[in-house]
């Protein structure tokens, strides 16, 4: 199938960007979105052009890296799936496809369609683990975790920090991102003696970041290649209060 | 000879004497040490959170945005443990012994042997940083049983192991990095390691965002760079994964060991056409349910529903008759490859054999198979478009991982002194072949457990000789750097990175893929230096240094991988045996099978660097005093 492609060009991060047209011919259906791209770009290497540039790595959805808006959804209109693992046979023959970067305050463009989510590490510095040295461990089966307990953790950690859930909020906010964190950890006994000041500190820093505030439109949700669910959120709002009225955290 | 610094004694007591024997850096002492960790995967980020935690001063780097994406991530099957918590069994013993039988008898006692001892640890540690592993209803960690084991000592979280580990060690690591004590440098990728009276002092980084070139110095550095699988160009590798930062050591006089020893996975999604850029995997655990087959006639076109029970080839049922379908993998992935170049494959390209679930669906309902393998049915029906519960999947044997790696010693260190390779770019443990489930253990057991000892050991020999950057041989080196930089850049000439890249992949998987003859491997001598030449006189590479520039990035690696491939060649060539992943075929039983040359080879092949010719080859004698050696047989 021969398509067009609209991309997002910015030489770097304080450049001004634009839309560019490109054509796509010979997609094949079996190709996944990324390889589409990585064709288009031999083609423009082969006449001299900067090709387009984007993160990825994996390539099996599990990595993260991959970060592009399709057509104004976060990952491409599959639900449940990152954009290298999107093929071509959503797409349709004469179909114009729209690339852009993730956009959010919280995520500056570096070039083209790859951003700066290093906000993400810096919510995790702020207090998603738990401190336990190297060496200071008791058996493992020491501590009993229940099977629901331990499934539902799983659930939220199951993310994979891409960011699809602060690109398609209307607020560029990063709710579902730290919420999964906090539940995570919050959800296992192992997690229980920070549980207070990690909630009270991710939010924190999560606020001081350039991310906007959640007014529950589920956006993130719906576009999560995992799925994560809005739950989060209010078990953290939760915790967050809880935290906030007890006397030890600060 | 070289000499691996094995300590004496009976093998349960090796590893307790030489950390009493292992020299101390005192508490107060240590945060005048700075350490170099490049890579943050489960060996590079276990490692710097460790060191951080001890005291040391570590800089951190990798070339993705965030340590969290380190390929560890994808592993999904699980982590080996001698837990033994199911009574069945297990102890550390067995899993040593499993360990080195796995490995084909080509690692070292010694080094398997403590590695299935810290495998406990592992556990206690990654549970206690609230790592979700499956549970029991009663609360305590399940097991599950995989390849190569007759016990359950494999802890697992779901299909992403490999994701719920590293996040572990990457917080573990952001909590450091919290604390002062590690600086991290995300998008920076070590271009070479700059050596000061021939101890290691230092790397040479880019800045993948600006291109700039710079240079950090430290008491000793550390490599955890993960393996090279991408010399194929196709492998299950992240697509990034790369050999140059290895490669750079071993220019500098780190030896390259086992560099042939590869692992092919049998259960890989085909290859579609000719823009595939890599290849997924898909668990080996679908080989206990589905049967492997082609038609029996060449060039059979027809759908596989449409061709008759009596004329299609269960071979591997037909070959080994008491394993079947469950043969190891490196024996599923020849008889693949030997029934596509008869003529047999199937799928468009005809490199596939057919995975068929029907027979399975009948004798269990579709119910039953769909909760065994649910999301692996979806993840295949995403990628190919196919449901394979009313087709069969087509799966095609792919590179995996790489066993070879740089050479250590007891301690981890490399042949240059003050430089340490750990994890998957080293080559210690897994002998000619690994065990599924054992590479995350082995990350770990380096990361947070062995390194952190042994290093100490070398510092605490080289207390106040500090070095800064303006010592000439950074700039020296740094120099070399953005020649190599400058000089792919005015190439300018017809072809893309990655079409050479394609083309010494299939040389080498031709060549030196899952099997190997004489013939073969001297051709590829021939051809890979020819097209070495021509993509440094016809390489197109767009753009500048200056900025982001991933065509630039990608030129570097391949170059690199040109010189990986070409050794590898060599090796596999030397090397006139059978053993584990590397397959000669002049060196087989009547049956076809594997066969060992003991007497001839049982040695490490450590390659030593050489501009000027042939690379010279160290040998490292393998003594198994525990270990039995026997013949592999399935039939």
């Amino acid at each position: 199938m021969d398509l067009t492609l609209k991309v997002w060009r910015q030489a770097g991060p304080k450049a001004e960007g634009r839309m560019k047209t490109y054509p796509a011919p010979d997609v094949s259906p079996e190709m996944s979105f990324l390889e589409m791209l990585d064709v288009v770009n031999q083609g423009l290497e082969e006449n001299g052009e900067e090709p387009i540039v984007f993160d990825h790595d994996c390539r099996e959805g599990i990595c993260g890296a991959c970060s592009l808006m399709i057509d104004g959804v976060a990952h491409g209109p599959q639900a449940g799936t990152t954009a290298c693992q999107l093929h071509m046979r959503h797409f349709k023959d004469g179909d114009e496809i729209t690339i852009e970067p993730w956009r959010a305050a919280g995520f500056p463009v570096i070039k083209d369609l790859m951003v700066d989510r290093s906000a993400f590490d810096r919510i995790i510095q702020a207090g998603g683990f738990i401190s336990i040295n190297t060496g200071s461990a008791p058996d493992a089966n020491e501590v009993l975790v229940p099977k629901v307990d331990a499934d539902q953790a799983f659930e939220a950690a199951a993310c994979i920090g891409c960011g699809a859930c602060v690109a398609q909020c209307p607020n560029g906010a990063a709710q579902l991102f730290t919420s999964a964190k906090v539940s995570h950890l919050g959800l296992v006994p192992q997690g229980q003696p920070e549980r207070d000041q990690r909630v009270i500190s991710m939010v924190a820093q999560m606020e001081d970041e350039a991310f906007g505030s959640c007014t529950n439109h589920r956006e993130c949700e719906a576009v999560c290649p995992k799925e994560i669910s809005i739950d989060f959120i209010a078990r953290m709002n939760r915790d967050y209060l809880k935290a906030r009225l007890s006397s030890r955290a600060k | 000879m070289l000499n691996a610094r094995i300590p004496s004694g009976p093998i349960d007591k090796k590893w307790d004497q030489h950390r009493f024997d292992l020299k101390l850096v005192n508490p107060a002492n240590k945060r005048k040490f700075d350490v170099i960790v490049v890579g943050t995967g489960l060996a590079g980020g276990s490692a710097a959170a460790t060191l951080a935690e001890l005291g040391y001063n570590v800089k951190a780097f990798c070339f993705q945005d965030s340590p969290r994406r380190a390929h560890s991530i994808a592993a999904q099957g699980g982590i080996n443990a001698a837990k033994n918590y199911q009574n069945d069994g297990d102890s550390i013993y067995r899993l040593f012994y499993d360990t080195v039988k796995g490995g084909d008898y080509r690692s070292r006692e010694a080094n398997v042997y403590r590695l299935a001892q810290v495998s406990v640890n592992i556990i206690d540690q990654c549970a206690a940083q609230g790592v979700p592993f499956a549970r029991e209803y009663g609360g305590t960690l399940d097991n599950r049983s995989f390849g190569g084991a007759q016990v359950s000592r494999t802890f697992y979280a779901r299909g992403q192991t490999g994701q719920q580990l590293l996040l572990g060690a990457y917080q573990a690591l952001e909590r450091q990095i919290a604390s002062g004590k590690v600086e991290m440098f995300p998008r920076t990728e070590m271009l070479d390691v700059v050596l000061v009276d021939g101890r290691a002092r230092g790397i040479v980084v880019r800045n993948l965002v600006t291109g700039e070139i710079s240079s950090h110095a430290g008491d000793a550095v550390v490599l955890a760079t993960g393996g090279y699988s991408n010399v194929f160009f196709l492998s299950t590798n992240a697509k990034n994964c790369n050999v140059t930062a290895a490669w750079r050591a071993h220019r500098r006089g780190a030896h390259f060991a086992n560099p042939c020893f590869t692992q092919i996975h049998p259960t890989c999604i085909p290859v579609s056409g000719d823009y595939q850029s890599k290849l997924t995997l898909m668990s080996e655990s679908l080989r206990n349910d589905g049967r492997i087959w082609v038609p029996k006639k060449k060039g059979d076109k027809r759908p596989a529903n449409q061709i008759p029970e009596n004329e299609r080839d269960y071979y591997l049922e037909r070959k080994y008759p008491s394993f079947g379908n469950l043969v190891p993998r490196d024996v599923a992935s020849r008889n693949a490859k030997d029934v596509c170049d008869e003529g047999r494959g199937v799928g468009p390209t005809g490199l596939g054999v057919y995975l068929d679930f029907a027979e399975a669906i009948g004798r269990l309902g579709k119910k039953a198979i769909s909760d065994r393998y649910g999301n692996l049915f979806q993840m295949y029906e995403k990628i190919t478009g196919e449901d394979p519960y009313e087709v069969p999947m087509r799966i095609y044997p792919a590179l995996h991982y790489t066993m070879g790696g740089l050479w250590v010693d007891y301690n981890l260190m490399t042949s240059v002194e003050g430089l340490y390779a750990i994890g998957e770019a080293n080559f210690s443990d897994h002998g000619a072949n690994r065990l599924g489930a054992s590479a995350l253990m082995q990350g770990l057991a380096d990361g947070y457990f062995v390194l952190p000892y042994t290093i100490g050991d070398y510092l605490s020999q080289h207390m106040g000789e500090k070095i800064t950057t303006d010592h000439p041989a950074f700039a020296a080196t740094e120099a070399e750097v953005r020649d190599q930089a400058k000089k792919l850049l005015a190439i300018n000439g017809s072809r893309t990175v990655d079409s050479f890249h394609r083309e010494l992949g299939q040389l080498m998987w031709d060549h030196c893929g899952m099997a190997r003859n004489e013939a073969g491997l001297k051709s590829a001598l021939e051809k890979i230096p020819a097209l070495e030449e021509e993509f440094w006189n016809d390489v197109k590479v767009v753009g500048s240094a200056e900025s982001v520039n991933q065509s630039l990035e990608k030129a570097g690696r391949v170059a690199d991988f040109f010189e990986l491939g070409k050794l590898m060649c060599h090796d596999a060539l030397e090397r006139t045996e059978s053993c584990g992943g590397h397959f000669r075929e002049e060196s087989q039983t009547p049956e076809g099978e594997a066969l060992r040359k003991d007497e001839e080879f049982s040695y490490v092949s450590a390659w030593g660097y050489n501009p000027d010719g042939p690379p010279k080859l160290n040998k490292e004698e393998l003594e198994f005093e525990y270990v039995k050696l026997t013949q592999r047989s399935y039939k």
